[in-house]
């Protein structure tokens, strides 16, 4: 099984060549490995997430946008290009089928297209989009179920369960090759669409989209503090099913780097 | 206060976000400081949102980018032509 990168240009390094250089040599600041965190650093990175963003210039989409509306429709060709992605990831997060999510995506940003004159400028696109997107994806959601969706949430939220993480020892004594597998990878992916709905979407939004608290609470139609428990426990939840996941393939020898068949 | 490492659990998705009260951080890092297993389980949980946010993590099927501005050219050039500058 080969890594699915090639031909998409995006990626430059296969696994084996970033594994070696990490081997034996300090953190690579631009690489995921170089910035996994060792136990000991742990508390002086304190918050770092926190300050991730991937907004591009709010200037320049300001000015697209207005362009736009003014009447160079092309031009949300260059707006909707950095959002693809979150486009797509938004409506899986709730219909988690991916032909759906594709055609539920277009048809979100088909949609932005539509409405860009009644985009506020006080209001973030990024989130305006965002909103898009999850009503695009409960319509489909909808459509597909009947109309119960709206009561399965709320028996779902009072479901009380444990969240504590999974104690975990030997953090330290798995390898940075293990972390670049893509083993972990596909783990991580299942577990996240295992999530039960509700944490799966808060999750998506605040840690795969970078939406902050309240952008999530806003795109979702909750209140912060109903985000802060979801999202604490959706993190625990992958927590926990990743840690025995990491104790199981981590390889024995150090260095040795066995990679996938 | 002195925290048990339960207590921390708690608080381990805010301490991540960096939104817990200066005290409760306080008392969070110190006892980060002479506990592993909370060290340890506070760095499993933030490595996982690293590699969620990692790109080849949560990646787009083949030719969507394609699909989605055929589509939207589509659209555009359907639904505005008088707006179009030549």
């Amino acid at each position: 099984m080969e890594e699915s990168s090639q031909g998409k240009g995006r990626k430059e390094e296969d696994l084996t060549r970033r594994a070696q250089r990490h081997r034996g040599e300090g953190a690579e600041k631009k690489t995921v490995a170089g910035r996994l965190i060792c136990a000991r650093k742990s508390v002086a990175r304190q918050g770092e997430l926190a300050q991730t963003t991937m907004q591009a210039a709010p200037t320049k989409e300001t000015d697209l946008i207005s362009r736009i509306v003014a009447g160079e429709r092309e031009l949300f060709h260059d707006l909707i290009r950095p959002y693809e992605k979150m486009v797509y990831l938004t409506v899986l997060s709730i219909v988690k089928n991916q032909a759906d999510a594709e055609d539920g995506a277009q048809e979100a940003v088909i949609n932005a297209y539509r409405h860009l004159n009644s985009f506020r400028a006080e209001a973030k696109f990024s989130t305006w989009l965002t909103m898009i997107a999850i009503n695009e994806g409960r319509r489909r959601l909808r459509k597909a179920k009947g109309a119960a969706e709206d009561s399965i949430e709320e028996l779902e939220e009072e479901k009380e369960g444990d969240y504590t993480p999974a104690p975990l020892t030997d953090w330290r004594e798995i390898p940075l090759e293990t972390l670049e597998r893509k083993e972990l990878r596909e783990a991580l992916r299942e577990a996240v669409e295992e999530l039960p709905d509700i944490y799966r979407q808060v999750f998506t939004l605040r840690d795969l989209e970078e939406l902050n608290i309240e952008e999530t609470a806003r795109a979702l139609g909750v209140n912060p503090g109903i985000v802060k428990v979801r999202l604490h426990r959706a993190r625990i939840m992958l927590q926990k099913k990743l840690v025995p996941f990491l104790k199981t393939v981590a390889p024995a020898r150090k260095g040795f780097f066995r990679r996938a068949p | 206060m002195k925290l048990e490492c339960k207590h921390v659990w708690e608080y381990i998705s805010e301490y991540i976000d960096g939104r817990v009260d200066p005290q409760v951080k306080e008392d969070i890092e110190r006892h980060l400081e002479h506990c592993e297993i909370c060290s340890a389980t506070l760095d499993s949980t933030r490595n996982i949102l690293i590699l969620t946010a990692d790109d080849r993590t949560f990646e787009l099927p083949m030719g969507y980018s394609e699909r989605l501005h055929e589509r939207l050219k589509k659209e555009i050039e359907s639904a505005e032509p008088d707006l179009k500058k030549k």
